[in-house]
């Protein structure tokens, strides 16, 4: 039973999430703020496009990077 | 335009998966025999289908602000790493997918395992289950989110629904994987449309108001379009430098 919920419990993260948690844990922390400053009656419009744009580049380099040190190490 | 949109982009990531799903029956079909591909292939798209039945209503109970923020926020982590696979792909940081060698991965597969003997072919039937249930699901998810976040379900549904349509009809025909589909080019756009619907509807369900109300979805998809292909362009000018030196 306890392994069943396991193995769903990773076909929703792989499914939904993917290889990079970061990216997830960053749409989730930008909506958030946008959610904070909306109901501070701050239209911060401009705020989720940016920050995906920013958490994608971000993600992009650090794979980028990786893939540089694991050429370096062989 | 929204409508248009939305539809083109349930469309599109429909075609893709379609394309992948349809690799896997017709290896197993074309190695092992149809009956068995064709049933397993049935059956989960029953499951599909009564997985839209059920989700589609009862998302269209929930109110719609809290519905936006929740489903926004969720198709847009799904969005994002969509996106950023298609950029590693187009980049030359991954490979890209090819159906060819999937095909022949799964052949050779096909072909190693030995039949059961009996009428039921159930190694045929579990594979072509879980390549249409797998990747259907897919599709089923973007379904169910656009539909909810716009309120148009139906439309979501149609553009599916002729994806299935028109890639089933054409693997009928060519009896082969689709090759010279553009998977790799349509998986870029799909993710694009996917970051984008999702900044858009997260966004507002969290309280934005988008000026241009919702022509500013527009506005989204260029800036998407435009960093993503930036990047690609980043990624090879990098890659071409490190192998010359």
């Amino acid at each position: 039973m306890r392994r069943a919920l396991r193995s769903f419990a990773h076909f929703w993260y792989d499914f939904v999430v993917g290889d990079d948690w970061r990216m997830a844990a960053a749409a989730v922390v930008i909506l958030a703020v946008t959610w904070f400053a909306a109901h501070h009656g701050l239209n911060l419009w401009w705020l989720v496009p940016l920050a995906v744009v920013a958490t994608v580049t971000g993600s992009v380099l650090f794979a980028l990077r990786s893939s540089g040190e694991r050429r370096g190490d062989r | 335009m929204h409508e248009a949109l939305l539809v083109i982009s349930t469309f599109l990531a429909s075609s893709v998966e379609m394309v992948e799903a349809l690799t896997i029956v017709l290896a197993v079909g074309l190695t092992r025999g149809w009956r068995s591909a064709l049933l397993g292939s049935a059956a989960a798209l029953v499951v599909l289908a009564a997985v839209v039945a059920v989700l589609g209503p009862a998302v269209g109970h929930v109110p719609l602000a809290p519905l936006r923020l929740f489903v926004g926020a969720l198709l847009l982590i799904f969005g994002l790493q969509w996106l950023r696979k298609a950029i590693l792909r187009a980049g030359g940081l991954k490979a890209l997918h090819d159906e060819d060698a999937i095909y022949r991965t799964q052949v050779e597969r096909a072909r190693n395992t030995t039949a059961s003997g009996r009428e039921m072919d159930w190694y045929s039937f579990t594979v072509a289950f879980k390549g249409v249930f797998l990747e259907g699901f897919e599709v089923v998810f973007i379904v169910v989110t656009f539909g909810a976040s716009a309120h148009q379900l139906g439309p979501a549904a149609a553009g599916a629904f002729a994806a299935v349509i028109i890639v089933g009809i054409v693997g009928v025909v060519l009896r082969a994987p689709l090759a010279r589909v553009p998977e790799n080019t349509m998986k870029f756009v799909v993710g694009i449309m996917l970051t984008s619907f999702g900044t858009f509807w997260g966004a507002e369900g969290a309280g934005v108001r988008w000026p241009g109300s919702d022509s500013a979805i527009l506005g989204v998809v260029a800036l998407v379009a435009l960093s993503s292909i930036g990047l690609v362009l980043v990624l090879r000018r990098r890659l071409a430098l490190s192998g010359a030196r």
